[in-house]
């Protein structure tokens, strides 16, 4: 069996920025497993800008941002596989993968990094009733047809979820001539950003309705016709207030799941909160020696986000190496708790010996908050109170804990992470 | 000009279609949708029941519990997958423990073999997550789960290697006894002359049969939405839960599938459109409800689909196999619901043996009763994939990453007898597309190898046929070649 | 005196903003909650721009789309007669990125360029 010293799952960004830090930390024995024909994972297909404005201080588009990282790999000569899916990952971090040119084979890794990120929600998840037609998409998909392949889904579309990538798809189907007729959400806030709202669906004139879901999909072979519905504060629609478009295509745009069937087979423990492996300050899961980061970890807003934590764990796994693979030391740890609107920590566990001088622990935060505060305590001192003019669920937020803080707390058991109206 | 023609390539119809491939006659099946498996038997409990439901002395009765038997050897002959799980009639209230006894006697006269009852605590022990109030339940070991798609392709295609022919995109428009005494079928694809007329039309066999007889039919549409949950929690239950039935029918069951996903359904809605598969809120809300008065806490979070299937269902609740009176010639096979999946085998046996008396058929002496499926990949040993690889590597290409199906399954279901022309004509061959994701990764990679294979432009690439093209057209247009 | 409401972009807050103009001139911003707010509205209203991006059709590439960007803002009210001249426009493969493909789009002064690689086949 081949043997390679880090194995990372996935070509995208997280995978890309993994692998460039664990080479520039030294490590030479280093293979990415990408699925797809081509580096860059699904920035690929987003071929909008606005990526980039942390990493690069410039506006990039998706690809353009893609290829600032595969350059690099391709710079240093990191060794990648494409076309390559990962079967399994075995608990001592056997990885079985499969391509056309090798067929099925299995390499023992040192450490794995899991960068398989996230899939979106499919229709049937979201229980829509009606017919089951041509012509729904989840917007991801349609964005690969209309970037990639060049075809179009339809004329007339109406979107449901405005998630960023749904504003996105709103834009793209407009410019290449179709008619957006509607942006339905079924909370009473976006989840995309505040920009694209405006230069997705504003600039052209694109109602977007908040409290609203799909009730109804017309068409036994192909969408004709899709009615929308208020909600109530139940989220139930009410009755009375169906409104019907004629359409042809049906972009969902419904959440993002991280797509850890191969972490829970390895026997990674989840989060039931974010679906990502529950990790330490390491980026470390339950398993030594297996790291995770980017959207499989939890589901982030910017790149540039999972850029800088994929750099963590890349680093981390050359770190474990350099330290002889030991298992990370459990005795000492501190529990990072969330708790009244935050919804999650990432990480979870911090063990004040492994941690870097700066630490910096990301969450989501479950409602829109304005001039509230993010608080953090130290067992039941409150070290921390900032306040924030707005915290909303499509935003991480981030806190950052100092390692000589931490130290000068002896004994400290617990961090807790919540939001505060004062 | 043929001797036999078959209306309708559903389950039934492709039974009959393997039955009469054994004889030395030309048959021929007309389908009006794009491939076999359209209509109700791709939208079922996908449930081989053990027969203990239907009235004692009933042709339901008696082909249910005959098409049980056979479905062993047939599911080796066809090499599809079929799982003896055991089902469980669940009584949930004191006072209607009577009525397990009474499902028992029927069952036992009806020639089930193995029904038991069960306490409280013995239903307990088999399901732990049976609900609170169980109070007892029928055992039935003979029970099974049967991929209704793959028992019915698998049928069509071994009649077809026999030499019987398919039509599809073929829609009967009107049926006339010529002057020639044959049997003239108008179609929107020209006219076919046949002696004989089997008309297994599904929801459409009262049209059908209308068209040549007086003593009208009437098929009632009623309506089963279903919920497909996530293999994730396809073990919940190992045995198909039934609730005690009523009037209406078997009520709403939860039952793991035979590809490892857990399925609850159906609700039972009499509508009057032969083309209503429309789920509703309503419907789909039901569906948990009534679940969950047998099996607790269901992890209804986890599903990843729902659907809904109509059952021909004809006021007197029984299958109508039989040559039509006012019709020489013409045999109906109608009312074909619940548990016409599970008798499919043994109506195609009935049908086939009327036929061989009535015209005096012969055995052909090269008939092949066995087919081989699409070889499935997934489970298999790096050894066995690498084989594989090396005689075709597209075996090493994984296309759908949540069902695990690689480009090599694909290209088998697409170039096999009666093979695929759509995405859904691949999933239901390969399981391509039938994940948790339900094909947002794999259905462009899909087109693209239907595209290459079959020389389809992209927007003609369909769902299932007719009007469910995916795509519309190119951005900005094609090049022009000028 | 003119009147127009926008949504500040400067963060999730999306305070709604109330620009008045006299002669194409802003002279006041209401409903802004920081200094962010102000200085967009006062560019959205009377210079806005927006950067395009889209896909030109190629030929003899490993693909058949590239995807583009123009190279910087262009009018917000030039983005429809932009997409005119991308969605006409076809090129040769190769393509790579920062390429010009459209010079000087729909008279904008701007050019269209490549945002990836497609390489000859």
């Amino acid at each position: 069996m081949k043997s390679v010293d880090i194995v990372i799952v996935g070509g995208g960004p997280a995978g890309l920025a993994a692998a460039v830090a664990a080479k520039e930390a030294g490590n030479d024995s280093i293979l990415i497993l990408e699925r797809d024909n081509e580096l860059g994972g699904i920035l690929n297909q987003c071929i909008h800008n606005g990526f980039g404005l942390h990493t690069f201080k410039e506006e990039l588009t998706g690809p353009e941002y893609a290829y600032r990282f595969i350059k690099q790999v391709l710079d240093l000569g990191i060794e990648y596989k494409l076309h390559t899916m990962v079967m399994d990952i075995a608990p001592d971090k056997t990885v079985t993968a499969m391509n056309r040119e090798d067929g099925m084979f299995q390499i023992k890794a040192k450490a794995v990094i899991l960068a398989m990120g996230c899939r979106e929600r499919p229709r049937g998840a979201l229980n829509i009733p009606g017919y089951r037609p041509a012509g729904i998409f989840s917007a991801g998909t349609a964005q690969r047809l209309v970037n990639i392949e060049g075809y179009m889904p339809g004329r007339e579309v109406v979107i449901l979820g405005s998630g960023d990538i749904g504003l996105i798809m709103a834009r793209r189907m407009t410019l290449e001539g179709a008619k957006v007729k509607v942006v339905a959400e079924l909370l009473p806030y976006s989840g995309g950003l505040k920009r694209n709202i405006v230069q997705c669906l504003d600039d052209y004139g694109i109602p977007l309705k908040l409290s609203h879901t799909v009730v109804d999909i017309e068409g036994k072979e192909h969408v004709t016709a899709v009615t929308i519905a208020e909600v109530g504060p139940d989220r139930k629609p009410i009755p009375g207030t169906e409104e019907r478009y004629t359409c042809d295509t049906l972009l969902l745009s419904c959440g993002l799941i991280p797509e850890n069937e191969l972490s829970r087979s390895a026997g990674v423990k989840m989060s039931p909160v974010t679906s990502g492996p529950i990790v330490n300050e390491s980026l470390e899961t339950n398993i030594p020696g297996v790291f995770a980061c980017g959207n499989v970890l939890h589901v982030h807003d910017l790149v540039d986000y999972v850029s800088e934590e994929a750099k963590r764990a890349g680093q981390n796994a050359v770190k474990y190496i350099n330290d002889g693979c030991k298992d990370a030391d459990t005795s000492d740890v501190i529990d990072i708790v969330a708790t009244e609107g935050a919804r999650y920590t990432v990480p979870t566990t911090i063990n004040v010996d492994r941690m870097d001088d700066l630490l910096t622990v990301r969450f989501r935060v479950g409602d829109v908050y304005k001039n509230s505060f993010v608080s953090v305590y130290f067992d039941d001192e409150r070290i921390m109170h900032n306040q924030k003019r707005i915290m909303a669920p499509g935003e991480m937020e981030q806190v950052i804990l100092r390692k000589s803080q931490l130290q000068e707390h002896k004994g400290l058991k617990k961090i807790t992470v919540k939001i505060e109206a004062e | 000009m043929t001797d036999v023609i078959i209306i309708g390539a559903g389950v039934s119809g492709s039974a009959v279609a393997r039955e009469l491939s054994k004889y030395d006659i030309s048959t021929c099946v007309l389908e009006k949708c794009e491939d076999v498996c359209e209509g109700t038997s791709k939208a079922n409990s996908a449930i081989v029941h053990a027969g203990f439901d239907a009235e004692e002395g009933s042709l339901m009765a008696k082909l249910n519990v005959r098409g049980n038997e056979m479905m062993d050897q047939l599911s080796k002959d066809l090499d599809i997958p079929f799982k003896r799980n055991g089902s469980m009639v669940v009584c949930v209230h004191k006072d209607a423990l009577d009525g397990l006894k009474e499902l028992y006697d029927r069952g036992v006269a009806n020639g089930v073999k193995g029904l038991k009852i069960l306490s409280r605590e013995e239903a307990l022990e088999m399901e732990p997550n049976l609900s609170d109030n169980v109070e007892g339940a029928l055992y039935a070991p003979t029970g099974g789960i049967i991929c209704p798609f793959e028992l019915t392709i698998a049928m069509a295609e071994n009649a077809n290697m026999n030499g019987v022919e398919f039509r599809f995109n073929t829609e009967v428009e009107d049926i006339k006894k010529g002057d020639d005494g044959f049997w003239h079928i108008r179609t929107n694809n020209g006219e076919y002359v046949s002696r004989y007329v089997v008309n297994a039309a599904g929801v459409y066999a009262d049209k059908i049969h209308n068209m040549v007889s007086a003593d009208k039919m009437h098929i009632i549409e009623r309506r089963g939405d279903y919920c497909l949950l996530d293999k994730e929690v396809g073990g919940y239950v190992s045995h198909t839960i039934f609730p005690q039935p009523t009037k209406y029918g078997k009520g709403v069951l939860v039952t793991p599938t035979v590809h490892g996903n857990l399925l609850v359904g159906p609700t039972a809605i009499d509508i009057e459109n032969k083309e209503g598969t429309a789920t509703t809120a309503m419907g789909l809300n039901e569906v948990t409800a009534k679940a969950s008065e047998n099996v607790k806490n269901l992890p209804m979070r986890n599903v990843i689909t729902s659907f809904a299937g109509l059952r021909a269902h004809l006021e007197r609740h029984e299958f109508v196999i039989e040559e039509v009176k006012d019709a020489p010639c013409f045999i109906d096979v109608a009312g074909i619901e619940s548990p016409g999946l599970s008798a499919s085998p043994a109506i195609g046996e009935m049908v086939g043996n009327m036929l061989k008396e009535k015209m005096g058929l012969k055995e052909k002496a090269d008939w092949i009763g066995t087919r081989k499926g699409v070889i499935k990949t997934e489970g298999l040993s790096i050894e066995e994939r690498n084989e594989l690889i090396k005689k075709n590597p597209a075996y090493g290409t994984i296309v759908c990453r949540c069902e695990s199906v690689t480009e090599g399954e694909i290209l088998d279901a697409i170039h096999r007898p009666l093979g695929a022309r759509s995405l859904d004509g691949v999933k239901r061959r390969t399981r391509a597309g039938m994940g948790r994701c339900q094909a947002g990764f794999c259905s462009p990679r899909t087109m693209e190898i239907l595209h290459r294979e079959l020389g389809i432009p992209y927007e003609k690439i369909t769902k299932s046929g007719g009007n469910s093209a995916i795509v519309l057209e190119r951005t900005k247009g094609e090049v022009s070649m000028s | 005196m003119e009147i127009k409401e926008l949504t500040c972009i400067g963060c999730p807050m999306g305070c709604q903003l109330t620009v008045t103009l006299e002669n194409g001139e802003v002279t006041e911003v209401k409903g802004n909650t920081c200094q962010k707010g102000d200085i967009y509205a006062r560019k959205e209203v009377t210079n806005p721009t927006r950067i395009v991006t889209s896909t030109v059709r190629i030929t003899g590439g490993d693909k058949e789309r590239v995807c583009v960007k123009t190279a910087s803002d262009i009018p917000k009210d030039k983005i429809f007669e932009v997409m005119k001249d991308i969605d006409a426009a076809v090129v040769a493969a190769p393509a790579h990125i920062g390429d010009v493909l459209v010079k000087d789009v729909a008279g904008t002064g701007v050019d269209v360029i490549a945002t990836r690689n497609v390489e000859k086949v």
